[in-house]
C-alpha cells in the first residue's frame, strides 16, 4: 500500500457519517466448527480478518464522553485505539494499546467485555454494542505476527531507570499487569512464582481453547524485553518469607491469587473420580494431561462427567471434559440458566458443544463402588422459590425428588478460598476473617508500609481483568510511594 | 535449572541425590519437602528433602524409581540437571523434648524418617529406631541412623538382615517393656505399616505421628489432589501436613486414594517395557 492510498483512506473513514456508521452490522467472531472441536483443544474463536477488525472499528461513534473507559477496571484508553484501527494505522492502535494494558492479547479473549465495556457502548441502545473485545484481540494477535514493528516502536520509549526494585509475588493477571506498568515508569521488577511456569490462573485454570499457551508465552516475553525479571519455583512464605523480600526490595505487591479449594462437604467427596476445578484444570491445562502428547501427568477421562457449579471455571471444566471423550459431559447447578454467573459467549459454546444442563439439581453425595471408584450423583431436585438478598430466585428442594445421575468422574467447580502459604508466615500482615488480605482501597496497600496486595488474594475469587485492574492501581500507588520516599 | 552433584544408589531403585538448590536448603527445616520435575513434559513429584547443608546450598533426595518419572530422575547423572525444584513446602516436624521417642522407618520410608531422627535427636530425645525392608539390600541409612540412636533394631521379610519379620514385631517388644516403653512413636513407610503402628499404639496412648505420601500437583494447597481424613476432617498433606496424628488418619482412604492412577501407569509402564525391549532387539 503506497502512503498515498493510507491517507486517502484515513481521511475518507474520518469522512463517514454517523449514519453510514450505524449502518454497519457487528462483526460475527468466526468459530471452529462445534463438532470439530468438542474433539481438540484448539482455540475456539479464530479472530476476525484485518478487514473485518477495520469495518468493526468504523462502527465506532466516538462518543465525548467515553463511556466505555469507564466500564474498563484497566481503563483502555477505548476510542483511540478503535479509532487509530478504523483509520488502518495499526501500530498506533497497538501503542494505544499496550501504553494501557500488560496483557491486551488475553483481555481480548477472556474479559467479561458484554458486563463491561461493551455493555457502556452507546450502540447497544439502538442495535449492538461495538464489538471492543473481538478489536482488542484482532489488535494484540497483529502486534505479535509483527514484533519487529512494534519492538522498534517500545524502543523509542525506552524509560531511564530510577534503581528502585519492586518485587511481585504471583505471575498471574495481576503480577503481570503490575510488573508491566512498573517496568515502563523504569523501576526494577523481579516476579516470584511458585508454580514451574509462568501465566498463574492463565495457565493452569484457562484452557487452551479458551486462551493458547501461546499467547501467554508471548504477552510474558513482551514484559521480559522490558526488562521484567521472572523467577519460577519460589514460594513466598516457604523459599523465601515476605521479611526477606522487604530487605531485599524497595516495594512489594502480593498477587499470589486464591487458593485452597473449597470443598463440596458431602459424602463420598473423597472416592477416586472426584476432582476440585483447580487440580482437574491443572493436569490438564499446566502439566497437559490428556492434551499433549509427552505429558507424563495422568487424568481420569469419564464417559459421563458431572461439573458442579456454573461460573466460568465450571464450563471451562466440562468442555476440557468434552474434548477428553466425555460422551455425557453435564453442569449441575441448583438453579437455572437465568441466574448462571458464567459469560453468555461460554455458555453458548458449552451448548454448541453437545454439553448437558442438569437444572435445578442440588448435589446430596457422591455414591462409590466396592473398589472407591465415583459411580453416581445423588441429587436433590430443586425449584425456584421467592427472591434471596442476591436478588436472585432461592432455590428450594422439592420434598421427595431424589435423581442419581451415572458419573465416572465429579469436578467440584465451587470455587476457593484464600491461599494460606504467605501469610501464615507473616503475622503483621493484616488478614480479613476469610484470610483476604485487607488493603486501603485506593492505593492497594496492605498494613505493612510499602507492601501492597491484589488480585484473588484480596478479592477471595474474581475474574482475570478485576486482577488486572488492581495490578494497575496498585502499579500506580507503588510508583507514587517509591517517588516520594 | 538444580544442578546435581551427586547420585548414590542405595538400595535396588533407590537413589540419594544431592542437587544444589541453595534457597530450600537455607530456609527447609525437618519434615519438609519439595516438588520437582525433572524435564518439559514430566509429573510434578512431591520429595521429602533428606537432609541440607545450607552453607554449601545443597539438598539430598531420596528417590525410589517406581514410575516413568522418577526413573527419569534417578537417571540424572552428576553434572545433570533437574529442570525444577521447589520448596521448601509443607509444615516442618512438631518437635519437642518428649523423652524416649521410637522411629519407625520401612522401606523408603526410612529416607523420609532419617531427617526427623536427626531433628528429635538434636532437641534432646533419646531415639530407638527400627527401620525394615524385604531383605537386607532393601535397608538403607543403617550406619547413619545408628549414629543418632541409643538402640538400632533392623527386620527384613526373608531374614537376611537383623531380626527375620516386621519392624511391628520389635515396637511390640518395646512397648511391653516398662524400661523401653516410648513417650512419642514416629512411623513412616507403607500405609499398611504406619497403620498397624498407630493401632498398637492407640491403645496405649502413645502420641504417634506418621508422615503421608499421598498424589500431588501443585503442593501448595490449591489443587486439594493431596486430601486425606484426619479425624473426620478434611485435611490436605501439602499445606496441613505432610506428618499428621497417626491415631486420627483414615488410612484406607488414602490406601484408596493412591491407587487412582494405577492403571494407567502401568499402561506407560509395559509401553515403555515394549520400547525397551525393541531397542535390545535392535541393538542384538
Amino acid at each position: 500500500m503506497t502512503e498515498k492510498s493510507e491517507t486517502e483512506k484515513n481521511e475518507n473513514e474520518k469522512k463517514m457519517s454517523t449514519k453510514e456508521r450505524m449502518a454497519i452490522v457487528r462483526a460475527q467472531m468466526p468459530e471452529r466448527d462445534a463438532t470439530e472441536r468438542s474433539h481438540t483443544f484448539e482455540e475456539v474463536n479464530l479472530g476476525l480478518t484485518e478487514e473485518m477488525a477495520i469495518r468493526e472499528a468504523m462502527r465506532c461513534l466516538k462518543c465525548k464522553n467515553r463511556q466505555c473507559v469507564a466500564g474498563c477496571p484497566v481503563g483502555v484508553s477505548i476510542p483511540e485505539f478503535v479509532a487509530a484501527l478504523a483509520s488502518r494505522n495499526i501500530l498506533d492502535a497497538v501503542k494505544i494499546l499496550r501504553a494501557d494494558t500488560a496483557l491486551p492479547a488475553v483481555c481480548g479473549r477472556v474479559c467479561p467485555q458484554e458486563s463491561q465495556c461493551e455493555a457502556k457502548c452507546v450502540r447497544a441502545v439502538k442495535s449492538k454494542s461495538v464489538a471492543i473485545g473481538y478489536l482488542e484481540r484482532f489488535v494484540a494477535d497483529w502486534a505479535m505476527s509483527h514484533p519487529q514493528e512494534c519492538d522498534e516502536a517500545e524502543e523509542m520509549r525506552k524509560v531511564t531507570s530510577t534503581n528502585k526494585s519492586v518485587a511481585i509475588v504471583g505471575c498471574g493477571p495481576a503480577g503481570l499487569t503490575a510488573a508491566g506498568e512498573l517496568a515502563r515508569l523504569g523501576h526494577q521488577v523481579t516476579i516470584f512464582e511458585a508454580l514451574h511456569d509462568t501465566g498463574g490462573v492463565l495457565r493452569y485454570g484457562i484452557p487452551e481453547f479458551r486462551l493458547p499457551k501461546t499467547i501467554i508465552d508471548q504477552e510474558v516475553a513482551h514484559l521480559a524485553s522490558l526488562g521484567v525479571k521472572i523467577e519460577c519455583n519460589v514460594i513466598i512464605g516457604k523459599t523465601l518469607t515476605l521479611d526477606e523480600l522487604r530487605q531485599e526490595f524497595n516495594a512489594v505487591f502480593i498477587a499470589n491469587g486464591a487458593g485452597l479449594p473449597m470443598m463440596l462437604n458431602i459424602p463420598g467427596e473423597n472416592l477416586k473420580g472426584v476432582y476440585s476445578a483447580n487440580e482437574f484444570l491443572t493436569r490438564v491445562n499446566l502439566m497437559g494431561a490428556g492434551q499433549r502428547a509427552d505429558s507424563m501427568t495422568p487424568v481420569i477421562k469419564g464417559d459421563r462427567v458431572a461439573v458442579i457449579g456454573a461460573g466460568n471455571t465450571a464450563m471451562d471444566c466440562v468442555r476440557t471434559a468434552r474434548r477428553l471423550g466425555a460422551t455425557r459431559a453435564m453442569i449441575i447447578y441448583r438453579r437455572t440458566e437465568a441466574e448462571m454467573p458464567a459469560r453468555k459467549e461460554e455458555i453458548q459454546h458449552a451448548k454448541d458443544e453437545g454439553i448437558e444442563f442438569v437444572f435445578l439439581t442440588a448435589p446430596l453425595e457422591v455414591v462409590g463402588n466396592s473398589e472407591k471408584w465415583a459411580t453416581a450423583l445423588r441429587c436433590q431436585k430443586m425449584m425456584l422459590g421467592e427472591p434471596d438478598a442476591s436478588g436472585r430466585r432461592k432455590p428450594i428442594a422439592i420434598a421427595d425428588a431424589l435423581e442419581d445421575l451415572a458419573v465416572d468422574v465429579v469436578i467440584n467447580a465451587l470455587g476457593t478460598r484464600a491461599n494460606p502459604l504467605l501469610t501464615q508466615t507473616a503475622p503483621t500482615l493484616k488478614l480479613n476473617q476469610w484470610g483476604n488480605v485487607v488493603v486501603d482501597e485506593k492505593t492497594t496497600e496492605t498494613s505493612i508500609k510499602g507492601v501492597f496486595a491484589g488480585g484473588d488474594i484480596v478479592r477471595g475469587g474474581a475474574t482475570v481483568i478485576l486482577a488486572m485492574g488492581d495490578g494497575k492501581k496498585a502499579a500506580r500507588a507503588i510508583h507514587e510511594y517509591l517517588s516520594t520516599s | 535449572m538444580f544442578e546435581v552433584l551427586s547420585n548414590e544408589v542405595l538400595a535396588p531403585d533407590l537413589h540419594r541425590l544431592v542437587v544444589k538448590a541453595p534457597r530450600v536448603a537455607r530456609a527447609r527445616k525437618a519434615g519438609q519437602f519439595v516438588i520437582v520435575r525433572a524435564d518439559i513434559g514430566d509429573e510434578r513429584i512431591p520429595l521429602t528433602i533428606g537432609d541440607a547443608d545450607s552453607e554449601a546450598g545443597t539438598i539430598s533426595l531420596f528417590i525410589q524409581a517406581i514410575g516413568a518419572s522418577t526413573r527419569k530422575l534417578v537417571g540424572i547423572a552428576p553434572g545433570g540437571h533437574i529442570r525444577d525444584v521447589a520448596g521448601p513446602l509443607g509444615m516442618a516436624t512438631h518437635l519437642e523434648k518428649w523423652g524416649r521417642a521410637v522411629c519407625i522407618g520401612g522401606g523408603v520410608g526410612t529416607a523420609v524418617l532419617y531427617p526427623l531422627v536427626k531433628a528429635l535427636e538434636k532437641t534432646g530425645n533419646e531415639i530407638t529406631t527400627i527401620i525394615g525392608g524385604r531383605s537386607a539390600s532393601y535397608v538403607i541409612l543403617q550406619n547413619e541412623l545408628k549414629v543418632l540412636s541409643k538402640n538400632l533394631f533392623v527386620t527384613t521379610d526373608d531374614g537376611s538382615l537383623g531380626e527375620k519379620g516386621l519392624v511391628t514385631q520389635v515396637l511390640a517388644r518395646l512397648l511391653s517393656d516398662p524400661e523401653q516403653r516410648p513417650h512419642v512413636v514416629f512411623a513412616v513407610g507403607p500405609g499398611p505399616m504406619m497403620k498397624a503402628v498407630a493401632e498398637m499404639t492407640r491403645a496405649e496412648k502413645i502420641p504417634t505421628m506418621v508422615s503421608l505420601n499421598p498424589i500431588m500437583i501443585d503442593g501448595t494447597g490449591m489443587c486439594g489432589g493431596c486430601r486425606v481424613d484426619v479425624g473426620g476432617e478434611v485435611k490436605f498433606a501439602c499445606v496441613d501436613g505432610p506428618e499428621f496424628d497417626g491415631h486420627l488418619v483414615d488410612f484406607d482412604l488414602l490406601r484408596d486414594r493412591l491407587g487412582t492412577y494405577r492403571e494407567q501407569e502401568q499402561a506407560q509402564n509395559h509401553v515403555q517395557e515394549q520400547a525397551k525391549c525393541k531397542i535390545g532387539r535392535g541393538l542384538a
